[in-house]
Order: structure tokens, then sequence, then C-alpha cells
């Protein structure tokens, strides 16, 4: 080899070096942002998934808390976009699955084994909560998750909007469509109800006086009324009085905030928001009667805190979660009530919140508690999509509600059968 | 394919030692040479492509819920379930019907361009990457933007309020199914972004076909324009556009990202095979057994897609064979 070759090749080399070393260091640096936390605090690590919250400041604030605790390294992967139970659920079957989640009560969950047992961290604060929370985290005795805030969800409506038409708040699914009528300007439009429907699709069936399952667990959502409250919804749905395809969908108070509908459904999540944009041009209801044996409903939606049992640090999680979300109520309390407005789950903690004490959110707060409608944890995510699917075809379709619910009823009974044999 | 991964393994090591070579010997060894290049490349489509493809024809037999090492073999049950008691089938109809639209539209909209390009005398580049940027637009993004920006439902998105001039009430594109103006709202997302990357192979077909054609017409008394195009350039352009319509129908029948993120999944409409498969396999249902049923009818069907359109349009003959 000359030493010409050779000087030759070492330059080469060097330049591959420093390729090489310019590589690793860009890759070190993607590997240093993965929001671990770098290697404070003792050596366990725990991923925690939440969906995006909407409210400002929400992302920090559970970074913060998440920050705060000392025996292990919590990370949180804040997952926005449209479709976190998707995104849960394929990431739980993959090894870069939470530790931690939140999610709403579902019984396949716990029938899987996904979630662990969660009772001996809440049975000494059982008293606190809720009933109704623990009741629909309990199966067979044992509790599954940690509530972590009630979400009642109903009509917003602009006072000065419905004085100016002359319209009464409406008690009745046919009242909701006349005043829609009434409402609707070249302008603004009378009702918005989600660009797809289905945030109502639970409250049309409870309003029917129907349910999603029976005591027994079988399905109570086929009756004539919902039927017949399905028609109505096609109905209104093309009548042109309803806001479609706006900018954001019914979980964001843009809509009603700058005027682009009269009625909007939402939650409670929006009102400190509604309130600053629009001050007292602002009330509320809950889902009007649907037929002649109808009732009024709230959906008392909520999050709760989840532990991925067939994860690797099953103890460390749930010490994170009894830590968080049972001694911390400081944090609690921040989490209810510092950014959109929540129900707490504990009376200890609900009893303080003087922020839901008066005006308009007292009067949700008692909508929540007379009319609520809590969720079932035997009517699981398979059940929520086959009930879509009704709504996509009978509602936004045009086609035949009886033969949609019918379709809906075979996918449900197949998951009954998974679930209950 | 062992084979193929170990070969392509090894070789990398007697490549290093003929550095020191003089160089005729790297350029003397073809078949080294031809596994120095092809292998890495090999390597990624025996891990990325086949091992998948295994592993879908292996798991489409197994009873596969909520695992993807199943043990349970439940025979052509997947299939039947996916054909029968499914949404897939209205989905490979759905999609035929756009790939049956969006197919020729983009070829026609892409050699137009490409002739228009082709006819500039200045700012020929300029009007090449203007109309090739949006292909480096991601499908999610320009959904976002069909979305929330160009076709919202509300009387200030763009659609609408050209629509309003005329006196037209505002139009919900996307969530009312009837009449369809959702397919208005994915074909012309489709074809923006993907007509500049076509339009680029046509325009590179082109600048290939030889001038002396068009004298020797023009002396045979061939008429520029449509004469000409019709006997020449199209008849040149036959291997390119052969291979732009194999893309096009492959690329329709992997749709995805715009249909998720424009009609969502929660529609019993528009609903694409990989949507479907999606919500079988990765969505709520995590079946992975039927998921990977219909994947594998998937790909068997575009394999004899474009096996057969191969066969009727030439694909591979190319202009040698004349």
């Amino acid at each position: 080899m000359s030493a010409m070759s050779n000087s030759n090749w070492s330059r080469r080399s060097i330049f591959r070096a420093a390729a090489g070393m310019a590589a690793a260091g860009t890759l070190a640096a993607c590997g240093g942002n993965n929001g671990r936390g770098g290697g404070s605090g003792s050596g366990t690590n725990l991923v925690q998934f939440f969906h995006a919250y909407g409210e400002a400041g929400t992302e920090q604030a559970i970074k913060r808390y998440a920050k705060a605790y000392s025996k292990a390294n919590v990370s949180t992967t804040w997952i926005t976009g449209t479709n976190f139970e998707a995104k849960l659920f394929s990431s739980l079957l993959t090894k870069q699955a939470p530790d931690v989640f939140e999610f709403h009560p579902q019984l396949q969950l716990v029938k899987s084994g996904q979630v662990a047992d969660l009772s001996d961290i809440i049975d000494p604060v059982k008293s606190d909560f809720n009933p109704a929370d623990i009741n629909s985290h309990t199966v067979d005795g044992k509790i599954y998750g940690v509530r972590m805030i009630d979400d009642p969800q109903f009509f917003y409506y602009r006072k000065s909007m419905l004085e100016k038409a002359k319209v009464e708040v409406p008690t009745t699914l046919d009242e909701l469509l006349e005043a829609a009528a009434k409402l609707t300007t070249d302008k603004v439009k009378g009702i918005d109800l989600g660009n797809d429907f289905t945030p109502v699709q639970g409250n049309l069936i409870w309003s029917a006086g129907a349910d999603t399952l029976d005591a027994n667990n079988q399905i109570a959502y086929h009756t004539d009324a919902v039927v017949q409250g399905l028609k109505q919804l096609r109905q209104l749905f093309t009548s042109g009085h309803v806001l479609l395809d706006a900018p954001t969908d019914w979980w964001d108070p843009s809509s009603l905030n700058q005027g682009l509908c009269a009625i909007q459904w939402g939650g409670l999540w929006s009102m400190p928001a509604m309130q600053k944009a629009l001050g007292d041009d602002l009330g509320i209801f809950p889902f009007p009667k649907v037929g002649d044996n109808g009732k009024l409903s709230v959906t008392n939606g909520g999050w709760s805190m989840f532990v991925n049992a067939k994860g690797k640090n099953v103890e460390a999680a749930k010490a994170y979660v009894k830590w968080l979300w049972i001694e911390q109520k400081k944090y609690q309390e921040d989490w209810a009530l510092s950014y959109g407005f929540h129900v707490p789950p504990r009376s200890s903690i609900a009893a303080q919140a003087t922020k839901l004490k008066s005006g308009l959110p007292a009067e949700a707060v008692k909508l929540f508690t007379d009319y609520g409608h809590f969720d079932n944890i035997a009517w699981d995510q398979t059940m929520i999509t086959a009930l879509n699917d009704v709504i996509a075809s009978s509602v936004r379709k045009g086609g035949d509600p009886e033969a949609a619910l019918d379709a809906c009823d075979k996918k449900v009974d197949v998951e009954l059968k998974k679930l209950f044999g | 394919m062992s084979t193929t991964t170990t070969r392509g393994v090894a070789q990398p090591a007697p490549a290093k030692a003929s550095q020191a070579r003089p160089r005729r010997g790297l350029r003397s060894n073809a078949t080294l040479n031809f596994w120095l290049f092809t292998g890495p490349f090999l390597i990624g489509l025996v891990i990325f492509v086949f091992v998948p493809i295994g592993w879908s024809i292996w798991l489409s037999f197994f009873d596969a819920r909520y695992t993807v090492t199943p043990s349970n073999f439940v025979g052509f049950d997947n299939y039947r379930q996916i054909l029968t008691n499914s949404n897939f089938p209205d989905s490979l109809l759905t999609f035929t019907i756009f790939a049956a639209f969006i197919v020729p539209t983009t070829w026609a909209l892409s050699l137009g361009l490409a002739l228009l390009v082709n006819q500039l005398r200045f700012m020929r580049a300029f009007f090449r990457s203007v109309f090739f940027l949006p292909t480096a637009v991601s499908y999610v993004a320009a959904a976002l933007i069909w979305k929330m920006s160009l076709f919202t439902g509300v009387r200030f998105g763009l659609a609408n309020t050209v629509l309003g001039w005329f006196g037209v009430d505002n139009i919900a594109y996307l969530s009312n199914p009837s009449p369809p103006w959702y397919w208005v709202v994915l074909v012309s997302l489709r074809l923006w972004i993907q007509s500049g990357f076509y339009m680029i192979l046509f325009l590179a077909a082109l600048q290939n076909i030889p001038a002396e054609l068009y004298e020797a017409a023009e002396i045979d008394g061939a008429k520029r324009g449509w004469q000409t195009f019709w006997y020449i350039t199209l008849p040149q352009l036959r291997a390119t556009s052969t291979a732009v319509i194999l893309l096009l129908l492959i690329a329709a029948y992997q749709a995805f990202d715009e249909f998720y993120n424009l009609i969502t999944t929660k529609a019993t409409w528009a609903q694409t095979p990989l949507m479907e498969l999606y919500k079988a396999a990765l969505g709520t249902n995590q079946d992975y057994g039927a998921g990977s049923a219909g994947a594998v009818i998937l790909s068997l069907l575009i394999c004899i897609v474009t096996l057969a359109q191969g066969k009727i349009m030439g694909f591979g003959r190319g202009e040698e064979a004349k």
C-alpha cells in the first residue's frame, strides 16, 4: 500500500468519522427529546396517555403534576386528533404501551385483563366518591379505574338570539326542530349538534325513555320511540337549520362564541370560555323529550385513570395513580376547575368548588344531578361504534332507521355474547 | 428468501477489502457490484415487505383478536367473515368506482400540464416547480386545509363564499352524504397533490422524444398540433403512460389518509378498503385475523390488476421492443 493511497484513505476515514459523529449527534438529540425527563428521580419510567384537552394550560398542568412525583419518571403522551381510542387501543398491544392511561370504563378492557384492579387504592376513600362513578367502574365488586373528572354534556344557547326570535327554551324534540327553524337567519344557523350528530346518540335513546342496555345487559335501545327520534333527527339534519362542517366541532366553544349558531351541544368544560366570550348572553338546557313518554337527559361523560395490567411496572403505575388521583387533592381540584370546568367526582372537593356553586355552573351541576346518565361499563367501544353507524346511515344518509337498528343489534349481540357468554 | 438475505449481508465485507485493490477490480466484478448495490435495498424489502406479507398470510388463518401471535387455527373463517359479514366488499366497490374516475382524470391532467409546460419558452423551470410543489405536501395536511378552509360548511369557507356570489345556499360538503359532494373534496385534493409528480414524469418523457420525428412528420405533411400529438407524441409516451396508470391505480387502492381525515370512520360511505382493514385490525375491533385476510385479498387484487394491465398495455416491453 503506497503512502499516497494510505493518506488518501485516512483522509476519507476522517470525513466518514466526522459524518458518523454528526449523524450520531443528531440521533442523540432525537433521543433526548423523548419527554422522559432525563435521569432525575429513581429508575422507574412510566408512560401516561392523555387525549388532547382543548383548554389552554391542560397539557402543562398534567406534565407539572407528573414532574412533582418523585418516585418515578412519568412521561406524558398527549394524543391530538380525533381518534384517541383507536390510537390507545393499538398502542396497548405494543411494547410502547402506556403504563397509565385515561379512558372511559369499558367492560372489554376488564374482561381481556387489560386494566388492573385498583380496589385496594380506592377502597379507603370510596365513600368520598360519587357513588355513580364508583358503580360505573365496578365489576364483580372490584373497582378498575379512578374517576378524575365528570363531564356533563348539554345544550348551550344564546339568550339574546332566542329572545329576538321569540323562541322559548325547547323541552321536546319537536320544539327543538321548530326553534332551530326560527333561529336560522342568513348568517346564523339554528343549532349545532356536532358535525356527525353522534355526540347526542346516547341522549336520543335516554330522552326517548329507553336505555342503551337494560339491567340484564340486553339491548334496550331498539324501541319505536327511538326510531321516531331518529326520523326527527333526519328531518333536522336535512332542514338546513343545522350548522354542519364548521371549522371546529361540538367540543370546542368556537361555533357558539363566534355566532355561527344559536344553540350548540357542548360540555361543561367549554363554559368558562363561553362565559368569557358571551358574558350573560348564555343559557343551558338538557336534551329535550323524545316522543310522548320522553324524559330530559344529559350525558355524564368524563375521564378516568386506568393502569395497564399488562405493563412492566404495574405496581409503580398504581402507586403513581394513587399519589396523584387519590392523595393530591390540590392537583385534582386544579385539574377539575382551573382550565375547563368539570364536576369533581369526589364530594370533599366538590364541596369546596366555589366556582360551581353559583350562576350558570351551578345550573349545570343541577342538570348533571337531575338528568345525567353515567357511563354503563357494559356499553363498550364496539357497541358505541355500531350506534355511530346507525346515526351515519339513518340520520345523515337517510336510510331506514329500523334497518339500521337491526344491523346494530347484530353487532351488539355478537359483542354481548363475547362479554357475557 | 433467506439466501437473498445472507448473500446481501455477507457481501459488504469483501467490498471493503477491494478498496486497496486497483479500481479496475471493482469495475470488473459485476456480480459483486450487483449485490453491493441491491443488497441493502433487498434486505429492506425482505424485512419490511416480504416478512409482513408472510406474517399476514399466516395470521389470516388464525383467530387473532387482541394478539399478533395467535395459536387457534380457524382455516378460512376469517376470509368468510371479511367477505360476507363486513363492509369490506362494499369498500372494494366504492373504491373501484373511485379508481375508475381518478386514474384517467389524473392521467389527463398531468399530461395536459406537461404539454403546456413543455411549450413554454420562458419561466419553464418556475412553472415546473409550481406544479410539482404540492407533491411535497402530506395528504393529512392537505386534508386539513381542504376541510377547514376550502370546503367548510359555513358561509366563509372558500367554496361556499364563491357559491354565495351566485346566491347558492351553503353546502355541507363532508357531513351530508346526499348529494355526495364529498367526492368533489376528495377528488380535487388528490388531483392537486398527484398531478404535479406525474407531470414531471411526462415532461421527462416528452423531452426524450427525438425532434427528428416531428421534422419528418412535418415533411410528410402532418399538421402541428392535434395530428402530431395523436400520431407521434402519444405513441411515444406509451411506456410512461403505462407506468403512470399503473402507479395511479396502486395509489388509488392504497388511499387512506385523506379519506380517514375528511370522511372519518364515523360514516358508512366512502370507506376505502384500507380504512375497513384499519377498523377491523387496528381500530377498536383489534381483530388481526380478519384484517389480515382482507389485506391478503387486497394484495391479490392489486397483483391481478397490475398483471392484467401489464398484459393489455405492454408494460415492461418498453421502447426497445418496437
